[in-house]
């Protein structure tokens, strides 16, 4: 009896939670409300099977419970119930699969004239490119793959020197057009999703694999890695700006092509030492840091990531948060900078500044550390030595109190939580899996260890 | 089709003389099927803790130090693996396969009793590889159960150095293991029977079994060429799956491989596993409802067709795991039509279960209440299994919560009520004592409502876009904040799930001494296994004489008798010849 | 069909031939073992089908360099590969002469088979080995090449199952020579030489294969939808 009454409240309460339930699909942004309605389809003819077998089921529990001297009745089987009830679940399946079919007909087909844009996933980043003016992608190859052309794009292709290379997260789309996205991978296996365009499509390494749909409504969407990719996996997030054309055109021009971007001149860094001046008050002469002035040590850090924090404090990405007083410091200093290539320059001669270790300051054990560190080394390397191609700056031999404030910064939001901070958002995830001061000592006392 | 059946003198019997040839190196079916479900069960609750953990960290984020992203996708790796391979192939075929094919086609044993210890030897060394890959440098791999390369074998997953490695070699182990059982399993059904024992006599349990047994030996070769293919390109070079490819900023050495090649391999092996762990616990959870609602199975004949329609079509229905893998869409329409098909025989087969029930004599005893919770489980998962398996609702639902609410349910919610309906309704032959009934009752409630309260909601996760494998989802636009209680209220479900096994396993050990002991047949089955001289059955299971068969294992309440069961080994009277309803006579 | 007409028997319905007299069906001692060699063989089969369809599949990337079809490359001369096809023939041909004596309970020619099989097994065994070195040493490396990697690793899992079936014939051989029960030996060694021409059968695909040229491997896999 218990369980007759049990089903029955599970069958009410399953369609309860249904029709309540907040959780639901995402509003529909893309031209794919097909998919929604096979969704709806197979919901409906679904939802009237589990009602009607439930209900039955505890029906028939119920009427044949076992009573004193009854008897079950003896029916080997029943060929005409049999072939009714195959007739109507075929005409049930044959009901959810056809619509099914049509609709990925439509999704194999992708209409002529859609834009082509390649996205580029890699561990764990989404970068894009544009065909640029000839409508025309450049060809690319895993061989070409360097620091300074993270796309592999091959130099003897004149069709790709005006490719525009969007090297960031974020991606934008004009609104109302169809596009193809061309999906590539350069090292393991991702997806490419958007939850609010329902398709999504795997990116091999090796190949070239492909989803369309025309974006349908203005806005900002996350782009989510589908396919298990390794330990960032889920830090492994973009965003697509669907805009109107003519925000979408303002934001293309911005954007540079291969062509810009491989006739940058080279950093000079005997300029860059003239300025240098400037930063000496704080970060000393040889750029060895300064506990009491709150600077970092930042002799030998690399020119990449150097230019990149410039330019943060610049643009207000870092140092804006209120939380973060020394940072608002440097973004005033930064400020002083005349130009892009000034800061190149000033990046360059950093960079040449020899390194040297830091005097550890935090007392935690090493060997916990370690294990925490294992996260930390698949983008900082193994030894912290930081990684170009992930755009990972060295670990070791940095000061463990300004990675300690920076690693709070980044749990709070006061770091990395701007929308423009590429790399932030995944620092942020990362530094949340230290829950107290103690493994953040730990870890850092590990890093002194490097 | 013939049927042999072996004299009853020509089978050697390995007479156990001592403690150690009884209850170690044993020979006998009895014992090693015992044997299977010891190990298969620890694994489990290995497995079972491991998902505790995960769901710890789901459901309650930047709380727990411990569990760092790689730890998580060890957890996740070990737990699916253990749970699919480890615990319910090896329970279900190897345990129960084990102990109920000789006894319900009346033979002494299996007929290769030494291949069959070695099978169990050989299985526990490999869950002895793969629990060493927890105590090894970098830990277990944490490739996902799917071990998808490059990725697998790649820096940037855990476990890259060791833990793939054991964890592929132990995979191998596991299919040697399981190919010296299996071998047994098919040639004792198709030669072992005893006398009358045709095929369309033999309980659907048996059915199950056999055809899931076959799917097996079939399918586990394409997980054996995976696995080797993929040791080679770890540990040798070679380029089988592994293309050009640049690995966090280094160009490695590998060329043109193909990771879609091992999907294609992996899935080969993989769906049909996953028949090979559904049919058997359809078979089984068959003979449960029949015996407890005292009435045959309905429509056996369909029940036996289903059983293989579904295994031969389950080797041309891989590819709907791989629908957004980047394989020539075209697959698409090939793959969602066969897929969208298999949900006909399974769907008569749910009819056939709940028509067992109707006009029967239901007697809601604790295997019982498991059969049909089995049935409201899997109604549930097989109909989600139509939004996936249909290809263009594959494009918003794969890689997503739902996936994972749809194959627990299918393939873990309900096999493991038909695996507790089994131990609840076996248990009594297997040890001569009567599971607690109360402690059952208690256990079933708990396991039945609290994992639907895990699960159910699972689906809506998906529904909003939630991705799987994802060791936070913090930081996105589209997921409420009240997907994060809802994530919490789950795991709450799963730790109070978790800890109701608990219960069970305290029946088990409290009853095997402090047990009301068990009449000899005390749920009035028809088959064979109740019909032995002994319960539980001796070596050798019968007596001097095999047992006769003389009917079919469903003839409960048939009119006229005096009982409302005859057992299968009951000669048929005169008076039931001629009065026999829609027979000849 | 019988096994259709097995599957539309009706089981509840009394058959008076099988209800009342269940007659045993005469005993085949060797039933349960030829029903596992046939899944054996099955198994077997179906690995090494698998193996060949990721080979044919594998062969349609850029990179797959075949091992036939130029005149640089080792297979183009099929000599060697030849002789140790004969070899493994030779084997097969020493089986059925074993199971021919063995059959007509001459020991001496039994064994003497069997001799010769287990000697061109091996000497099969040993020439593949051999011709691994050969290739070593003209720097067909395992990794060096798809090729060249599916060419070690299924001569390897060929050989391992031919060695498997060494050590289960020479199990059999024992137990006859402990038991001294030559008149049995003829059931189980007609099952090892089912299995030994199975091998033989499976190695002459791999050898059609391993020695094809690119166009024949391009062609087989547009049969196979690559």
């Amino acid at each position: 009896m218990k369980l007759v009454i049990a089903l029955i409240v599970l069958v009410l309460g399953s369609l309860l939670f249904h029709v309540l339930s907040p959780w639901w699909f995402t509003p529909l942004a893309s031209n794919w409300d097909t998919v929604d309605t096979t969704i709806d389809i197979t919901l409906y003819i679904t939802g009237v099977v589990f009602v009607a077998v439930n209900l039955f089921m505890a029906y028939a529990v119920y009427r044949y419970r076992h009573r004193p001297a009854q008897k079950a009745h003896y029916e080997p089987e029943n060929k005409r119930l049999e072939t009714w009830l195959t007739a109507i679940t075929a005409v049930g399946v044959a009901a959810m699969l056809a619509p099914g079919l049509v609709v990925w007909a439509d999704f194999t087909q992708v209409p002529e004239g859609a834009d082509e844009i390649e996205v580029l996933g890699e561990q764990w980043q989404w970068s894009y490119r544009f065909p640029g003016e000839d409508g025309k992608l450049g060809e690319v190859a895993t061989r070409y793959v360097a620091p300074d052309n993270p796309f592999g794009m091959s130099p003897g292709d004149p069709a790709g020197a005006d490719d525009i290379l969007v090297r960031s997260n974020e991606l934008h789309l004009p609104v109302d057009r169809p596009v193809k996205m061309l999906l590539r991978s350069k090292d393991v296996l991702h997806d490419f999703a958007v939850p609010q365009f329902r398709v999504k499509m795997d990116m091999l390494p090796g190949s070239v694999t492909y989803a369309w749909f025309t974006p349908t409504r203005t806005g900002s969407f996350d782009v989510l890695c589908m396919e298990l990719c390794g330990i960032a996996h889920y830090a492994m997030r973009g965003r697509v700006i669907v805009d109107t054309e003519e925000d979408f055109k303002a934001w293309l021009g911005g954007q540079t092509t291969w062509a810009e971007q491989r006739a940058r001149p080279a950093a000079d860094p005997a300029a860059g030492e003239r300025q240098y001046a400037t930063c000496v008050a704080c970060h000393g002469p040889e750029g060895r840091g300064n506990l009491q002035m709150n600077a970092p040590a930042i002799a030998g850090m690399e020119a990449w990531y150097l230019e990149r924090q410039l330019r943060y404090y610049r643009q207000g990405v870092r140092g804006a948060h209120e939380g973060d007083t020394f940072g608002a410091q440097m973004a005033a200093m930064a400020g002083t900078i005349a130009s892009d290539s000034a800061l190149r320059n000033l990046a360059a001669y950093v960079a040449s500044l020899p390194a040297a270790d830091s005097e550890p300051t935090l007392d935690g054990d090493p060997r916990r550390g370690a294990g925490h560190f294992n996260t930390c080394g698949a983008c900082h390397g193994a030894r912290g030595q930081g990684n170009h191609a992930l755009q990972a700056p060295r670990l070791a031999g940095q000061q463990d109190w300004y990675l300690k404030r920076q690693l709070k910064y980044f749990r709070e939001g006061i770091r990395g939580a701007h929308q423009a901070d590429n790399y932030g958002h995944q620092m942020t995830m990362m530094a949340r899996t230290l829950q107290n001061e103690q493994s953040i000592d730990d870890l850092l006392s590990y890093v002194n260890t490097l | 089709m013939q049927h042999t059946a072996l004299a009853d003198q020509t089978l050697e019997l390995h007479d156990p003389r001592s403690f150690v040839t009884k209850y170690i190196w044993s020979q006998d079916h009895k014992v090693i099927a015992i044997q299977y479900g010891l190990t298969a069960v620890f694994v489990g609750l290995v497995a079972l803790a491991l998902s505790a953990l995960m769901r710890l960290q789901l459901g309650f984020p930047d709380t727990f130090d411990f569990i760092t992203p790689g730890a998580y996708l060890q957890f996740v790796t070990m737990h699916g693996m253990i749970m699919v391979i480890y615990l319910l192939t090896a329970l279900l075929l190897g345990g129960f396969g084990n102990y109920l094919i000789p006894l319900m086609v009346g033979a002494r044993d299996m007929v290769f009793p030494y291949m069959n210890m070695l099978s169990f030897w050989v299985y526990l060394l490999s869950v002895l590889i793969l629990l060493a890959s927890f105590f090894v440098p970098g830990g277990p791999t944490g490739a996902g159960w799917t071990l998808y390369p490059p990725q697998a074998i790649l820096e940037g997953t855990p476990g890259v150095d060791w833990g793939i490695v054991l964890m592929l070699v132990s995979l191998a182990v596991f299919i040697v293991a399981f190919t010296m059982g299996g071998l047994n399993y098919v040639t004792t059904v198709l030669q072992a029977r005893t006398r009358g024992m045709t095929l369309m006599r033999m309980p659907l349990t048996i059915w199950g079994i056999f055809t899931a047994t076959i799917l097996g030996l079939l399918a586990f070769p394409a997980l054996l060429v995976s696995a080797i293919m993929m040791l080679l390109d770890k540990l040798a070079g070679t380029s089988f799956f592994m293309p050009a490819l640049v690995s966090l900023g280094e160009s490695l050495e590998y060329t043109g491989g193909s990771p879609v090649l091992f999907q294609h391999l992996f899935w080969f092996f993989g769906h049909p596993e996953v028949y090979i762990v559904a049919l058997p616990a359809f078979g089984m959870v068959s003979d449960v409802l029949a015996c407890h609602a005292r009435k045959n199975i309905f429509g056996y004949r369909m029940m036996v067709w289903a059983i293989v329609f579904i295994g031969a079509l389950s080797f041309v229905v891989w590819a709907h795991h791989m629908y957004v893998s980047g394989m020539h869409p075209a697959f698409g329409f090939f793959f969602a039509t066969t897929t969208l098909i298999i949900a006909v025989p399974t769907a008569i087969k749910v009819y056939n279960w709940v028509l067992t029930l109707w006009r029967g004599n239901i007697h809601l005893r604790v295997p019982m209440l498991f059969a049909i919770g089995f049935i409201f489980t899997f109604v549930h998962g097989g109909l989600t299994g139509l939004f996936l398996g249909n290809v263009t609702i594959d494009l918003p639902l794969s890689d997503t919560y739902f996936v994972v609410a749809h194959f627990h349910m299918v393939m873990g919610v309900s096999p493991i009520m038909v695996l507790f309906a089994a131990i609840y309704h076996w248990y009594p032959l297997m040890t001569g004592r009567m599971l607690n009934e109360g402690l059952g009752k208690a256990h079933f409630w708990l396991t039945f409502l609290g994992t639907y309260a895990i699960y159910l909601p699972m689906h809506y996760l998906g529904f909003l876009g939630v991705p799987r494998r994802y060791f936070a989802i913090s930081g996105t636009e589209f997921i409420p904040e009240s997907a994060m209680s809802l994530n919490a209220s789950i795991t709450v479900s799963a730790l109070i799930v978790g800890a109701s096994q608990l219960l069970f396993l305290v029946n088990v050990f409290w009853s095997l001494r402090h047990g009301e002991r068990a009449p000899r047949n005390p749920w009035g089955a028809t088959s064979l296994e109740w019909q032995t001289p002994d319960v539980p059955p001796h070596h050798g299971n019968w007596g001097p004489q095999l047992p006769a068969v003389y009917r079919w294992a469903y003839d409960y309440s048939v009119p006229g008798a005096d009982q409302d069961f005859i057992p299968q080994n009951h000669p048929v009277s005169d008076d039931e010849r001629s009065n026999a309803p829609g027979g000849p006579a | 069909m019988s096994l259709f007409r097995t599957l539309r028997e009706k089981p509840w319905e009394h058959e008076p031939a099988l209800a009342g007299h269940p007659a045993a069906a005469p005993v085949d001692p060797l039933g349960p073992a030829r029903i596992a060699v046939r899944f054996i063989m099955a198994i077997v089969g179906v690995l090494f089908f698998l193996f060949i369809i990721t080979y044919l599949s594998r062969s349609q990337y850029p990179d797959f360099q075949s091992l036939a079809g130029q005149p640089w490359q080792p297979f183009n001369d099929t000599g060697r590969l030849w002789f140790n096809t004969g070899l493994l023939a030779l084997s097969s041909v020493g089986m059925q002469g074993g199971l021919w004596s063995a059959r007509r309970e001459r020991l001496n020619g039994a064994v003497l088979g069997i001799s010769i099989a287990v000697f061109f097994a091996i000497a099969f065994l040993l020439a593949q080995l051999d011709l691994w070195l050969r290739l070593q040493a003209l720097g067909f490396y395992l990794s060096s090449n798809p090729a060249n990697s599916y060419f070690y690793l299924l001569t390897a899992v060929h050989g391992l199952h031919l060695l498997g079936g060494l050590v289960v014939l020479s199990n059999i051989v024992f137990r006859v020579w402990y038991d001294g029960a030559g008149a049995s030996l003829g059931g189980p060694l007609g099952l090892c030489t089912q299995y030994w021409h199975f091998l033989l059968a499976v190695w002459l695909v791999l050898f059609a294969l391993l020695a094809s040229p690119p166009e024949t491997l391009n062609a087989l896999a547009a049969m196979c939808g690559f």
